[in-house]
């Protein structure tokens, strides 16, 4: 549903994304992992059409990403978006606005879920509590494609198995989930398939129950192999 | 409920189940938690549970209803054969231990017995 070939995007001299070819597919959550830098937001940012590709294309449905598909795929990036003066409830307004399958009523028990309130403001937020509005207004939106940058990031434990609630709530047969991270254990249980991206590469692509069944290896397992220990964070721990 | 990272969750998640029909913490004919319910509660991928209660009917241990979900086997020779296996299972594991230990099968059933005793 969701595809890339051939996607190369530079800044300048430094290349971001180089000759990716991808395919994501409806009814699964991926795991879009790699150390900071090494072009998840980049290749993110080029699925929904912020960022315009060098070369190559990302189609949506057969037709090239850009405005019409933005109303079926949900993206959270990294970067807060939203104005200080703002309301959390202000924040579903101008969710409202943009987007037709926004939710409010949906919104509305995120936000619950979640501890937080309707006449919060923005700037008064904490970097966790930001983290959840901003998962809130993004699963509020009954979307086909959902694209999370990090959405574990910075995030305490409590919190954490909110954010993981909503995302596992979000699937079903029509729906891909792609959640990127540099956080590999937290990802370990809930997603079929690990992509992993490496100094602007694809690298693999595996299904991880057949990793762990064919190899007998975790996700993290393979993180480590491929990234070795200049990936900058991976999993410890044997259980999940 | 924690996972060994390296063996497959769907596995993992069908012993657990095995091992709640055994003890009767999970009764005959009793109604499986829905696909999704079962994902929240475990936080595990969906298609994870799916898989896990497509080879547990495979097995005969579970069965759908069509439009009523999954139910537990009402089959007490079942259950009971589950319970065989999974003796079985533990005592192949406890006698391969005792191997590496350099314990025979018969030194191994003295120890037990002994230890049963007191």
């Amino acid at each position: 549903m969701l595809e890339c070939r051939e996607i190369t995007k530079t800044y300048g001299r430094k290349t971001a994304v180089d000759h990716v070819s991808l395919r994501f597919e409806p009814g699964k959550i991926y795991a879009m992992l790699g150390p900071n830098g090494s072009g998840k937001t980049t290749l993110m940012k080029m699925a929904v059409g912020l960022v315009k590709p060098n070369s190559g294309s990302f189609y949506y449905n057969g037709e090239k990403v850009g405005q019409e598909s933005r109303r079926e795929i949900a993206y959270m990036s990294t970067e807060p978006y939203f104005y200080n003066w703002m309301t959390v409830k202000d924040v579903g307004q101008y969710y409202a606005d943009f987007f037709e399958d926004f939710s409010p009523e949906k919104y509305a028990q995120l936000i619950d879920r979640m501890e937080l309130s309707m006449d919060m403001k923005a700037k008064t937020l904490s970097s966790g509590m930001m983290a959840k509005l901003k998962i809130a207004v993004t699963m509020a939106r009954s979307a086909k494609v959902y694209l999370l940058d990090e959405p574990l990031n910075g995030i305490d434990l409590l919190a954490r198995d909110e954010i993981m609630a909503s995302i596992l709530e979000a699937t079903g047969p029509e729906v891909a989930l792609v959640v990127s991270s540099h956080l590999v254990d937290e990802l370990e249980r809930i997603v079929d398939t690990a992509v992993f991206i490496k100094e602007s590469h694809l690298i693999e692509v595996c299904e991880v129950e057949e990793l762990r069944s064919q190899w007998g290896k975790s996700v993290a397992d393979r993180y480590r192999e491929i990234y070795g220990h200049g990936g900058e964070s991976y999993a410890e721990a044997d259980e999940i | 409920m924690e996972f060994k990272a390296a063996l497959p969750i769907y596995l993992q998640v069908m012993m657990m189940i095995k091992r709640d029909i055994v003890t009767g913490e999970l009764q005959l004919g009793a109604k499986m938690p829905s696909v999704r319910d079962m994902a929240l509660q475990f936080t595990i991928n969906p298609n994870t549970v799916s898989r896990v209660y497509r080879e547990l009917e495979r097995e005969g241990i579970c069965f759908t209803k069509r439009g009523m979900g999954t139910f537990v086997t009402e089959e007490k020779e079942k259950v009971e054969q589950l319970k065989e296996e999974m003796a079985q299972e533990l005592v192949s594991q406890f006698l391969n231990g005792m191997k590496q230990l350099g314990i025979s099968g018969e030194e191994a059933v003295r120890m037990i017995k002994e230890s049963a005793e007191c």
